[in-house]
Protein backbone atom coordinates (compact mmCIF):
# COMPACT_ATOMS: atom_id res chain seq x y z
CA UNK A 1 0.00 0.00 0.00
CA UNK A 2 1.06 3.56 -0.90
CA UNK A 3 2.23 5.65 2.18
CA UNK A 4 2.43 9.40 1.41
CA UNK A 5 4.58 11.04 3.66
CA UNK A 6 5.36 14.78 4.48
CA UNK A 7 8.53 15.92 2.17
CA UNK A 8 10.02 17.30 5.68
CA UNK A 9 10.43 13.78 6.65
CA UNK A 10 12.07 12.10 3.52
CA UNK A 11 15.04 10.37 3.59
CA UNK A 12 17.49 11.29 0.97
CA UNK A 13 17.34 8.31 -0.95
CA UNK A 14 13.59 8.74 -0.94
CA UNK A 15 14.18 12.26 -2.14
CA UNK A 16 16.50 10.86 -5.01
CA UNK A 17 13.89 8.13 -6.56
CA UNK A 18 11.05 10.61 -6.54
CA UNK A 19 13.67 13.21 -8.25
CA UNK A 20 14.88 10.38 -10.68
CA UNK A 21 11.10 9.18 -11.07
CA UNK A 22 10.12 12.31 -12.33
CA UNK A 23 12.85 12.80 -14.42
CA UNK A 24 12.11 10.30 -16.07
CA UNK A 25 8.38 10.83 -16.87
CA UNK A 26 10.04 13.74 -18.29
CA UNK A 27 12.43 11.98 -20.63
CA UNK A 28 9.49 9.96 -22.09
CA UNK A 29 7.16 12.94 -22.30
CA UNK A 30 4.75 11.51 -20.39
CA UNK A 31 5.06 14.00 -17.84
CA UNK A 32 4.05 16.97 -20.05
CA UNK A 33 0.67 15.34 -21.20
CA UNK A 34 -0.64 15.63 -17.52
CA UNK A 35 0.70 19.12 -17.86
CA UNK A 36 -1.82 19.25 -21.07
CA UNK A 37 -4.56 17.94 -19.73
CA UNK A 38 -4.56 20.15 -15.97
CA UNK A 39 -4.14 23.47 -18.54
CA UNK A 40 -6.91 22.35 -20.91
CA UNK A 41 -9.44 21.76 -17.62
CA UNK A 42 -7.85 25.01 -15.80
CA UNK A 43 -9.02 26.90 -19.57
CA UNK A 44 -12.18 25.29 -20.04
CA UNK A 45 -13.52 25.11 -16.62
CA UNK A 46 -16.51 27.87 -16.10
CA UNK A 47 -18.31 29.54 -13.38
CA UNK A 48 -20.98 29.74 -15.74
CA UNK A 49 -20.22 26.53 -18.18
CA UNK A 50 -19.15 23.39 -17.64
CA UNK A 51 -17.04 23.34 -14.07
CA UNK A 52 -15.12 19.88 -13.26
CA UNK A 53 -11.07 20.41 -12.43
CA UNK A 54 -11.50 23.30 -10.19
CA UNK A 55 -14.07 26.09 -9.06
CA UNK A 56 -16.75 23.01 -8.93
CA UNK A 57 -17.34 20.62 -5.69
CA UNK A 58 -15.61 18.04 -7.81
CA UNK A 59 -12.12 19.96 -7.81
CA UNK A 60 -11.08 17.48 -4.83
CA UNK A 61 -12.28 13.96 -5.86
CA UNK A 62 -10.67 14.83 -9.38
CA UNK A 63 -7.18 16.38 -8.42
CA UNK A 64 -7.36 13.07 -6.37
CA UNK A 65 -7.80 10.95 -9.13
CA UNK A 66 -5.24 13.24 -11.16
CA UNK A 67 -3.22 12.70 -8.29
CA UNK A 68 -3.58 9.09 -8.61
CA UNK A 69 -2.96 8.64 -11.75
CA UNK A 70 0.53 10.70 -11.82
CA UNK A 71 1.77 8.74 -9.10
CA UNK A 72 0.99 5.05 -11.11
CA UNK A 73 3.30 6.69 -13.36
CA UNK A 74 6.01 7.34 -11.35
CA UNK A 75 5.48 3.91 -9.61
CA UNK A 76 5.49 2.33 -13.25
CA UNK A 77 9.31 4.30 -13.33
CA UNK A 78 10.04 2.95 -9.74
CA UNK A 79 6.96 1.40 -7.13
CA UNK A 80 8.98 2.31 -4.22
CA UNK A 81 7.94 5.84 -5.00
CA UNK A 82 4.95 7.47 -3.78
CA UNK A 83 3.73 11.20 -3.46
CA UNK A 84 4.52 13.13 -0.82
CA UNK A 85 3.00 15.88 0.53
CA UNK A 86 4.30 19.92 1.25
CA UNK A 87 2.50 20.90 4.63
CA UNK A 88 3.22 24.94 3.97
CA UNK A 89 1.21 26.04 7.39
CA UNK A 90 4.54 24.35 8.78
CA UNK A 91 7.34 24.91 5.83
CA UNK A 92 6.32 28.31 4.56
CA UNK A 93 9.95 30.00 3.76
CA UNK A 94 12.03 29.62 1.06
CA UNK A 95 14.88 28.13 3.59
CA UNK A 96 12.82 25.30 3.91
CA UNK A 97 14.65 21.66 2.47
CA UNK A 98 12.06 21.53 0.21
CA UNK A 99 13.54 24.29 -1.85
CA UNK A 100 17.27 22.73 -1.25
CA UNK A 101 19.56 21.54 -4.16
CA UNK A 102 18.90 18.36 -3.52
CA UNK A 103 15.07 18.09 -3.61
CA UNK A 104 13.34 21.03 -5.43
CA UNK A 105 16.10 23.84 -6.23
CA UNK A 106 15.24 27.27 -5.20
CA UNK A 107 13.65 30.32 -6.28
CA UNK A 108 14.16 32.01 -9.45
CA UNK A 109 16.78 34.89 -9.94
CA UNK A 110 16.11 37.96 -10.46
CA UNK A 111 16.44 39.02 -13.49
CA UNK A 112 14.13 36.43 -15.03
CA UNK A 113 12.73 33.92 -12.75
CA UNK A 114 14.95 31.37 -13.63
CA UNK A 115 15.71 28.49 -11.10
CA UNK A 116 19.17 28.17 -11.22
CA UNK A 117 19.65 25.44 -9.02
CA UNK A 118 18.64 21.51 -8.30
CA UNK A 119 17.47 19.09 -10.48
CA UNK A 120 14.67 20.88 -12.63
CA UNK A 121 16.92 24.00 -13.30
CA UNK A 122 17.03 24.47 -17.26
CA UNK A 123 21.08 24.10 -17.68
CA UNK A 124 20.58 20.29 -16.88
CA UNK A 125 19.19 19.81 -19.90
CA UNK A 126 16.51 17.65 -18.08
CA UNK A 127 13.57 19.89 -17.68
CA UNK A 128 12.66 22.07 -20.61
CA UNK A 129 9.07 23.18 -20.12
CA UNK A 130 7.60 22.08 -23.21
CA UNK A 131 3.70 22.57 -22.81
CA UNK A 132 4.00 26.52 -22.30
CA UNK A 133 1.83 29.69 -22.69
CA UNK A 134 4.49 31.75 -23.49
CA UNK A 135 8.45 31.63 -24.90
CA UNK A 136 10.00 30.92 -22.27
CA UNK A 137 11.17 26.96 -21.79
CA UNK A 138 12.77 27.48 -18.39
CA UNK A 139 11.08 26.33 -14.98
CA UNK A 140 10.64 30.01 -13.12
CA UNK A 141 9.66 30.60 -9.51
CA UNK A 142 9.54 34.15 -7.18
CA UNK A 143 8.50 32.37 -3.83
CA UNK A 144 7.06 34.76 -1.72
CA UNK A 145 6.72 37.56 -4.47
CA UNK A 146 3.61 37.23 -5.59
CA UNK A 147 2.10 37.20 -2.10
CA UNK A 148 4.09 37.58 1.37
CA UNK A 149 2.70 34.61 3.44
CA UNK A 150 1.91 31.51 2.93
CA UNK A 151 -1.88 30.36 5.00
CA UNK A 152 -1.14 29.60 8.60
CA UNK A 153 -1.88 26.74 10.39
CA UNK A 154 -5.05 28.67 12.03
CA UNK A 155 -6.18 29.66 8.59
CA UNK A 156 -6.55 26.32 7.47
CA UNK A 157 -7.91 25.28 11.20
CA UNK A 158 -10.55 27.77 10.07
CA UNK A 159 -11.36 26.47 6.63
CA UNK A 160 -11.65 22.65 8.49
CA UNK A 161 -14.18 23.70 10.91
CA UNK A 162 -16.70 24.53 7.56
CA UNK A 163 -19.34 21.95 8.38
CA UNK A 164 -21.30 21.94 4.96
CA UNK A 165 -18.87 20.84 1.65
CA UNK A 166 -20.09 22.83 -0.82
CA UNK A 167 -23.25 25.12 -1.80
CA UNK A 168 -24.73 26.53 -4.84
CA UNK A 169 -23.65 27.98 -7.53
CA UNK A 170 -21.16 24.84 -7.08
CA UNK A 171 -18.43 27.72 -8.46
CA UNK A 172 -15.67 30.11 -7.20
CA UNK A 173 -18.72 32.46 -5.08
CA UNK A 174 -19.75 29.46 -3.46
CA UNK A 175 -19.62 29.37 0.56
CA UNK A 176 -19.14 26.19 1.96
CA UNK A 177 -15.88 24.15 2.42
CA UNK A 178 -14.02 23.11 -1.04
CA UNK A 179 -14.39 27.09 -2.23
CA UNK A 180 -12.99 28.68 1.14
CA UNK A 181 -10.25 25.27 0.66
CA UNK A 182 -9.72 26.24 -3.17
CA UNK A 183 -9.17 29.96 -2.55
CA UNK A 184 -11.76 31.86 -3.87
CA UNK A 185 -13.48 32.80 -1.38
CA UNK A 186 -12.12 33.76 2.48
CA UNK A 187 -9.11 33.24 3.71
CA UNK A 188 -7.55 31.86 0.46
CA UNK A 189 -5.50 28.59 0.44
CA UNK A 190 -4.95 26.29 -2.32
CA UNK A 191 -4.74 29.57 -4.79
CA UNK A 192 -2.82 31.44 -2.44
CA UNK A 193 -0.15 28.97 -2.36
CA UNK A 194 0.36 28.80 -6.51
CA UNK A 195 1.08 32.60 -6.31
CA UNK A 196 2.99 32.33 -3.64
CA UNK A 197 5.40 30.30 -5.49
CA UNK A 198 5.10 32.10 -8.36
CA UNK A 199 6.87 30.89 -12.18
CA UNK A 200 4.69 28.32 -13.75
CA UNK A 201 2.87 27.38 -10.30
CA UNK A 202 0.67 30.70 -10.69
CA UNK A 203 -0.01 29.97 -14.42
CA UNK A 204 -2.68 27.59 -15.86
CA UNK A 205 0.53 25.32 -17.03
CA UNK A 206 1.28 24.96 -13.16
CA UNK A 207 2.10 21.49 -12.79
CA UNK A 208 5.71 22.21 -14.77
CA UNK A 209 6.82 22.40 -11.19
CA UNK A 210 6.91 19.24 -9.46
CA UNK A 211 5.68 21.14 -6.45
CA UNK A 212 2.41 21.22 -7.69
CA UNK A 213 1.76 17.29 -7.04
CA UNK A 214 2.62 17.89 -3.32
CA UNK A 215 1.19 21.26 -2.96
CA UNK A 216 -2.00 18.98 -4.49
CA UNK A 217 -1.21 16.30 -1.77
CA UNK A 218 -1.15 18.38 0.86
CA UNK A 219 -4.77 19.74 -0.71
CA UNK A 220 -5.74 16.36 -0.80
CA UNK A 221 -4.73 15.02 2.67
CA UNK A 222 -6.82 18.43 4.21
CA UNK A 223 -10.32 16.80 2.32
CA UNK A 224 -9.36 13.64 4.27
CA UNK A 225 -8.67 15.90 7.44
CA UNK A 226 -12.05 17.51 6.87
CA UNK A 227 -13.89 14.12 5.81
CA UNK A 228 -12.83 13.01 9.63
CA UNK A 229 -13.72 16.01 11.50
CA UNK A 230 -17.14 15.84 9.59
CA UNK A 231 -18.06 12.37 9.44
CA UNK A 232 -21.48 13.48 8.64
CA UNK A 233 -21.07 15.91 5.70
CA UNK A 234 -21.72 14.22 2.44
CA UNK A 235 -20.35 15.35 -1.04
CA UNK A 236 -22.66 18.12 -2.06
CA UNK A 237 -24.50 18.10 -4.57
CA UNK A 238 -26.42 15.16 -4.55
CA UNK A 239 -27.84 15.08 -7.94
CA UNK A 240 -29.27 16.79 -10.94
CA UNK A 241 -27.35 19.90 -10.85
CA UNK A 242 -26.06 21.06 -14.88
CA UNK A 243 -22.78 21.76 -15.42
CA UNK A 244 -21.68 20.68 -12.16
CA UNK A 245 -20.48 16.95 -11.53
CA UNK A 246 -22.74 15.07 -8.55
CA UNK A 247 -21.96 12.34 -6.22
CA UNK A 248 -22.51 9.83 -8.91
CA UNK A 249 -21.60 11.35 -12.28
CA UNK A 250 -18.20 10.69 -13.74
CA UNK A 251 -15.69 13.09 -14.49
CA UNK A 252 -14.20 13.79 -17.43
CA UNK A 253 -11.37 13.14 -19.28
CA UNK A 254 -11.61 9.82 -17.25
CA UNK A 255 -15.80 9.45 -17.65
CA UNK A 256 -14.81 5.80 -15.54
CA UNK A 257 -15.25 7.59 -12.53
CA UNK A 258 -17.23 9.47 -10.21
CA UNK A 259 -16.58 11.54 -7.26
CA UNK A 260 -18.29 8.71 -4.98
CA UNK A 261 -15.69 6.19 -6.01
CA UNK A 262 -12.75 9.20 -4.71
CA UNK A 263 -14.20 9.90 -1.55
CA UNK A 264 -12.35 6.97 0.31
CA UNK A 265 -8.62 8.03 0.12
CA UNK A 266 -7.61 4.61 1.98
CA UNK A 267 -8.77 2.37 -0.83
CA UNK A 268 -5.97 4.14 -2.69
CA UNK A 269 -3.36 4.85 0.15
CA UNK A 270 -2.79 6.27 3.54
CA UNK A 271 -1.13 9.49 4.67
CA UNK A 272 2.05 8.45 7.46
CA UNK A 273 -0.34 10.74 9.76
CA UNK A 274 -3.77 9.25 9.06
CA UNK A 275 -6.68 11.88 10.28
CA UNK A 276 -8.48 10.30 13.75
CA UNK A 277 -12.22 10.80 13.15
CA UNK A 278 -13.94 13.28 15.42
CA UNK A 279 -16.86 11.18 16.17
CA UNK A 280 -16.79 7.70 17.42
CA UNK A 281 -18.19 5.03 15.46
CA UNK A 282 -17.69 1.55 13.12
CA UNK A 283 -15.14 3.79 11.27
CA UNK A 284 -13.04 4.81 14.55
CA UNK A 285 -12.22 1.20 14.49
CA UNK A 286 -9.08 1.24 12.04
CA UNK A 287 -7.29 3.80 11.04
CA UNK B 1 11.44 38.58 -9.20
CA UNK B 2 11.08 42.69 -9.13
CA UNK B 3 12.18 44.76 -6.51
CA UNK B 4 8.81 46.49 -6.24
CA UNK B 5 5.20 44.21 -5.80
CA UNK B 6 2.78 44.02 -8.17
CA UNK B 7 0.65 46.32 -6.93
CA UNK B 8 2.85 48.99 -6.85
CA UNK B 9 3.55 48.83 -9.88
CA UNK B 10 -0.03 49.55 -11.04
CA UNK B 11 -0.44 51.97 -8.96
CA UNK B 12 3.11 53.47 -10.72
CA UNK B 13 2.03 52.97 -14.20
CA UNK B 14 0.08 55.80 -14.67
CA UNK B 15 2.57 57.97 -16.35
CA UNK B 16 4.73 55.62 -18.46
CA UNK B 17 1.09 55.09 -20.30
CA UNK B 18 0.71 56.22 -23.96
CA UNK B 19 -3.05 55.53 -24.70
CA UNK B 20 -3.31 54.72 -28.63
CA UNK B 21 -6.83 54.11 -28.78
CA UNK B 22 -8.60 57.01 -27.23
CA UNK B 23 -12.25 55.52 -26.08
CA UNK B 24 -13.87 57.83 -23.75
CA UNK B 25 -13.83 57.31 -20.79
CA UNK B 26 -12.77 54.13 -21.14
CA UNK B 27 -9.06 55.27 -22.00
CA UNK B 28 -9.61 58.61 -19.62
CA UNK B 29 -9.31 55.37 -16.55
CA UNK B 30 -6.35 54.12 -18.60
CA UNK B 31 -4.37 57.77 -18.48
CA UNK B 32 -5.17 58.49 -14.64
CA UNK B 33 -4.51 54.83 -13.81
CA UNK B 34 -7.50 54.44 -11.66
CA UNK B 35 -9.44 51.46 -12.18
CA UNK B 36 -11.41 51.17 -14.74
CA UNK B 37 -15.00 50.24 -14.08
CA UNK B 38 -16.18 47.46 -15.98
CA UNK B 39 -18.89 48.85 -18.12
CA UNK B 40 -16.82 51.41 -19.32
CA UNK B 41 -13.91 48.61 -20.20
CA UNK B 42 -16.33 46.28 -22.17
CA UNK B 43 -18.17 49.62 -24.03
CA UNK B 44 -14.40 50.38 -26.08
CA UNK B 45 -11.80 49.23 -27.37
CA UNK B 46 -8.16 49.75 -25.03
CA UNK B 47 -5.21 50.26 -26.76
CA UNK B 48 -2.26 50.83 -24.96
CA UNK B 49 1.58 50.81 -24.44
CA UNK B 50 2.36 49.21 -21.06
CA UNK B 51 6.22 48.62 -20.10
CA UNK B 52 7.09 48.54 -24.15
CA UNK B 53 4.37 46.34 -24.41
CA UNK B 54 0.92 46.53 -26.58
CA UNK B 55 -2.27 45.78 -25.02
CA UNK B 56 -5.20 45.71 -26.62
CA UNK B 57 -8.60 44.91 -25.32
CA UNK B 58 -11.33 44.28 -27.88
CA UNK B 59 -15.02 43.93 -26.61
CA UNK B 60 -16.73 40.80 -27.27
CA UNK B 61 -19.64 43.09 -29.33
CA UNK B 62 -16.22 44.32 -31.52
CA UNK B 63 -15.48 41.27 -33.16
CA UNK B 64 -13.32 39.75 -31.34
CA UNK B 65 -13.22 36.30 -32.38
CA UNK B 66 -13.85 34.09 -28.84
CA UNK B 67 -16.13 31.57 -29.43
CA UNK B 68 -15.90 27.82 -29.69
CA UNK B 69 -12.79 27.67 -31.44
CA UNK B 70 -10.95 26.51 -28.56
CA UNK B 71 -13.18 24.00 -26.64
CA UNK B 72 -16.29 25.29 -26.88
CA UNK B 73 -16.56 26.24 -23.02
CA UNK B 74 -15.81 29.86 -23.47
CA UNK B 75 -19.29 31.89 -22.84
CA UNK B 76 -19.89 34.56 -25.13
CA UNK B 77 -19.15 37.70 -23.57
CA UNK B 78 -15.80 37.88 -23.06
CA UNK B 79 -13.47 40.99 -24.59
CA UNK B 80 -10.18 39.32 -26.54
CA UNK B 81 -7.36 40.87 -24.96
CA UNK B 82 -4.12 40.87 -27.07
CA UNK B 83 -0.96 41.28 -25.86
CA UNK B 84 1.68 42.29 -28.94
CA UNK B 85 -0.81 40.87 -31.12
CA UNK B 86 -1.04 37.56 -29.30
CA UNK B 87 -4.06 36.49 -27.53
CA UNK B 88 -4.21 35.97 -23.82
CA UNK B 89 -6.78 33.11 -22.40
CA UNK B 90 -8.61 35.82 -19.96
CA UNK B 91 -11.88 34.73 -17.54
CA UNK B 92 -14.36 36.25 -15.83
CA UNK B 93 -15.42 34.90 -12.36
CA UNK B 94 -18.92 34.53 -10.87
CA UNK B 95 -18.17 37.93 -8.75
CA UNK B 96 -16.99 39.83 -11.72
CA UNK B 97 -13.38 39.77 -10.85
CA UNK B 98 -10.99 38.46 -13.51
CA UNK B 99 -8.28 35.77 -14.31
CA UNK B 100 -5.56 35.34 -17.10
CA UNK B 101 -3.90 32.26 -18.23
CA UNK B 102 -0.72 33.81 -16.45
CA UNK B 103 -2.22 34.55 -13.81
CA UNK B 104 -4.91 32.01 -13.08
CA UNK B 105 -4.91 31.44 -9.62
CA UNK B 106 -4.93 35.58 -8.79
CA UNK B 107 -7.93 37.56 -9.58
CA UNK B 108 -7.96 41.06 -10.91
CA UNK B 109 -10.55 43.81 -11.14
CA UNK B 110 -10.66 44.41 -14.77
CA UNK B 111 -9.51 43.22 -18.47
CA UNK B 112 -6.93 46.06 -18.27
CA UNK B 113 -5.15 45.31 -14.44
CA UNK B 114 -5.38 41.65 -15.78
CA UNK B 115 -3.45 42.05 -18.53
CA UNK B 116 -1.28 45.18 -17.00
CA UNK B 117 -0.30 41.80 -14.24
CA UNK B 118 0.26 39.74 -17.78
CA UNK B 119 2.95 41.80 -19.04
CA UNK B 120 4.46 41.95 -15.49
CA UNK B 121 4.70 38.57 -15.42
CA UNK B 122 5.60 37.80 -18.96
CA UNK B 123 9.05 40.26 -18.52
CA UNK B 124 9.22 40.62 -22.41
CA UNK B 125 8.33 37.04 -23.18
CA UNK B 126 5.22 36.60 -26.09
CA UNK B 127 2.43 34.32 -25.51
CA UNK B 128 2.25 31.32 -27.52
CA UNK B 129 -1.22 30.53 -29.20
CA UNK B 130 -3.82 29.44 -27.15
CA UNK B 131 -4.51 25.65 -26.31
CA UNK B 132 -6.87 24.19 -25.03
CA UNK B 133 -8.38 20.25 -24.93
Amino acid sequence: MTIRKNQASLTSEEKRAFVAALLELKRTGRYDRFVTTHNGFIMGDTDSGDRVGHRSPSFLPWHRRFLLEFEAALQAVDPSVALPYWDWTADRTARSSLWAADFLGGTGRARDGQVLDGPFAYATGKWEIAVRVDGRSYLRRALGTGVAQLPTRAEVDAVLAVPVYDAAPWNSSSGGFRNALEGWRGANLHNRVHVWVGGQMATGVSPNDPVFWMHHAFIDKLWADWQALHPQSPYLPAGGTPNVVDLTDTMRPWNDVTPADMLDHRKFYTFDTEPVPAAAGAAASQR
Amino acid sequence: MNKITRRQALGATAGALTVLGLAGATAHAAVTGSRPARPATLAGTIDEVYQGRRIRIVPASGGGDHGGHHGGHQPPGLPTVLIDGRELHVMQNADGSWISVVNHYETYSGPLPLARAAVRELQGASLVPMGGM
